[in-house]
């Protein structure tokens, strides 16, 4: 029971560190977004084990921290969601995905954006 | 002791609250129902009626009698939601329903629906009304994590407004702030859900009563403070902001500049000085108003180098996001305790008047570009000739953020500089006197070169409304005038403190800054100076000459290592550091 919480909390700081990083190295915004997506995917499971352990008043299976994970899970798909759009009319508009502002005459092709 | 509990229930009038969110939203839904055509009337049928339920809850009965509370649904918390307004949240309210009115009447002509563009003007009103219930949330929201939740609500509004015009260049800033603020709020949420296996709630006032020094709590308030941070852009996180800002429509930077920011720095405070007053101790404030600090000096000497008026207002936002965080340090009472008194209420009111200030300046710098068709500083000349009303509203917003009586920023910075002298910090009121000379220096540089005559008249190409010029002259007036209100109702400033604006030494510190600000501007600007040239100014030149080749020589360092800073991967790193460092100092005043 506890060594089970225990993988899960591993597992989720794991996410979290994987995210992170992701986020701070990959220069690909397509890559950035899957890497927030990561970094949420651990908190909530960090949400999940505040659960299991009961934190409220010391019971187990906790309800609240599963309504509070669905609400986050609908944030992150919305701001997946808009990330993404923001991605195509980018590509769109400019005919690349890099986020730095390059010299207007050299354009840095790159449509895959991954 | 634990002070006496607020009331866990209902209050009258606390129906007010939910009105201020419902009323924005009912709005938004209502204008995707009756379509494109019908969204200009929406949103001026939801502005008044939201700028009545801000003055209601204003006029409620004052702070003595507890907050204004609602509970949802009559669930007590903690698990029920608990909508609180208090003295802060009803300053705010008050303040983003006018900035949101005055926005809105400058939007008239510009986001006319059925323009050619179809698509901005309704998404313009849709995102005002959205980022309006956004903040109202964040004002009263009672728990974390509804606050998270209207966090990101606000940076979802926020985004598109800063690529509505859909060129590249703003699609890729919307982007970066979009991934940044993410990060942002992961860091958060992060720290919720720590808080929450610690606590098991998140209500605010529940929370105060709970919280304790372990290594839990400290981790999760340096990861939220860090989060916060970030979706407030205090340097060195800033990486988003000037792109973004100067490159929306002049109605929207009025709005990120003025309120959205100010939105993550309302929680850092919640966090701070009503969840967890106990904890953070010295080293963290100093630390935070060191970066404040790095802020003013990066942000103004930047500001103080661009060509552009919308990217050098842009950079002034980030120096005044820094001078907000200079209150944390002045708070902290003898027991190491955040204290709600002076510093907070100086601290309030100098972001009151910011947004009040800033936005005014943004839509007066969007009509002088609009009449202009351009926004160069070098290229302003004779333009106070021609757009007379436009060039006096940035003036007075721009005196009103100098920390000229009696606006709101002088009583902030009159409250700050006393609170300095009781703590003994004089090293912050040192740096509070910079931030208003570095504030007098850009205003005085671009109001320079308006108001020299221009030898050739000035060619207008586009129509000047007075719909533009007004509600920039209003704001600008309000912000002025700041200093005057009776604050007392609201929030912890002794009577009588505006008083103390106009004594005999009132003219020393009005005469402070205002040199210092034009010695500032002379120094740092690189660009050539609207100065006649005459025998005398010749004579000067040589001597200023050197001086100014070595303080435009520092300047470019400095921003040189701006533009390093704003790398992405630079600021991961920055981002990383300041989690750290704020945990250390956290673990090590605890």
């Amino acid at each position: 029971m506890t060594s089970g919480v225990t993988v899960f909390g591993l597992c989720a700081a794991a996410a979290v560190g994987l995210g992170l990083n992701g986020l701070m190295t990959s220069p690909q915004p397509l890559r950035k977004i899957i890497a927030f997506n990561l970094l949420g995917s651990g908190v909530f499971l960090l949400f999940g084990i505040v659960g299991r352990r009961g934190a409220a008043a010391g019971f187990g299976n906790d309800p609240v921290p599963q309504a509070l994970v669905i609400t986050g899970v609908v944030v992150a798909f919305s701001a997946t969601a808009l990330a993404i759009a923001l991605l195509l009319r980018l590509l769109k508009t400019s005919g690349s995905t890099t986020l730095d502002d390059p010299a207007p005459t050299s354009p840095h092709s790159d449509p895959s954006g991954d | 002791m634990l002070p006496p509990a607020p009331a866990l229930a209902t209050t009258a009038g606390g129906f007010l609250l939910v009105l201020s969110i419902v009323a924005p939203v009912a709005g938004i839904l209502l204008a995707f129902v009756l379509g494109d055509r019908h969204v200009r009337q929406v949103a001026f049928t939801v502005i008044p009626i939201g700028l009545a339920i801000a003055a209601a809850i204003l006029l409620a009965p004052p702070e003595s009698d507890g907050p204004l509370v609602y509970l949802l649904g009559a669930w007590p918390p903690p698990l029920g939601v608990a909508l609180r307004a208090d003295g802060l949240s009803t300053v705010m309210l008050a303040t983003t329903a006018v900035v949101i009115c005055a926005v809105a009447v400058f939007a008239v002509t510009d986001f006319r629906p059925a323009a050619a563009d179809a698509r901005a003007p309704f998404a313009f009103w849709i995102l005002l009304l959205a980022i309006w219930a956004a903040l109202n949330t964040i004002f009263v929201g009672g728990d974390l994590f509804t606050l998270y939740v209207a966090l990101e609500l606000l940076t979802f509004a926020a985004v598109p407004l800063v690529c509505l015009e859909g060129r590249a260049e703003t699609l890729r800033a919307a982007l970066r702030y979009l991934l940044f603020a993410l990060l942002g709020s992961v860091l958060y949420l992060l720290g919720t859900a720590l808080l929450y296996g610690l606590y098991g709630t998140l209500d605010i006032v529940l929370l105060s009563r709970r919280v304790t020094a372990v290594p839990g709590a400290l981790i999760a308030a340096a990861l939220m403070t860090t989060g916060l941070l970030a979706k407030t852009a205090l340097f060195p996180l800033h990486l988003w902001l000037p792109p973004a800002h100067a490159g929306a429509p002049a109605a929207a930077s009025a709005i990120l500049s003025g309120l959205v920011v100010k939105g993550s720095f309302f929680i850092l405070l919640r966090l701070w000085f009503n969840v967890m007053p106990g904890l953070p101790g010295f080293a963290v404030t100093q630390l935070l108003a060191a970066l404040g600090a790095g802020a003013i000096v990066v942000g103004s000497i930047v500001a103080l180098r661009q060509e552009r008026l919308k990217l050098l207002i842009a950079y002034s936002t980030l120096a005044q996001i820094g001078y907000l965080f200079l209150m944390f340090p002045l708070a902290v009472d003898a027991s190491g305790k955040l204290d709600s008194g002076g510093a907070l209420a100086g601290g309030l009111l100098q972001a009151v008047s910011h947004a009040t200030a800033k936005a005014a300046m943004f839509l007066a710098v969007g009509s002088i570009y609009a009449g202009l068709g351009h926004d160069r500083i070098t290229g302003l000349r004779g333009v106070a000739r021609a757009l007379p009303l436009s060039v006096l509203a940035f003036a007075l917003g721009g005196i009103a953020l100098m920390g000229i009586q009696p606006s709101g920023a002088s009583l902030a910075k009159e409250l700050l500089l006393e609170e300095t002298a009781r703590t003994g910090q004089w090293w912050w009121a040192v740096v509070l006197q910079a931030g208003g000379m570095f504030t007098t220096g850009y205003v005085v540089l671009v109001l320079a070169h308006a108001l020299m005559p221009s030898d050739q008249p000035v060619v207008l190409t586009g129509p000047t409304p007075l719909s533009r010029d007004l509600p920039a002259l209003a704001l600008a007036l309000c912000s002025l005038l700041f200093g005057l209100m009776p604050w007392e109702r609201y929030l912890p400033v002794p009577y009588g403190a505006a008083l103390k604006l106009f004594g005999i030494d009132g003219l020393v510190k009005l005469l402070l800054p205002v040199l210092g600000g034009a010695a500032l501007a002379i120094l740092l600007s690189p660009g050539p100076l609207p100065v006649i040239s005459s025998a005398s100014w010749n004579t000067l030149r040589s001597v200023v000459g050197l001086c100014r080749r070595c303080s435009v020589e520092v300047g470019r360092r400095v921003e040189r290592g701006d533009e390093v800073l704003r790398q992405w991967p630079v600021a991961c790193i920055s981002l990383l550091l300041v989690a750290l460092l704020l945990a250390a100092s956290m673990f090590a005043s605890n």
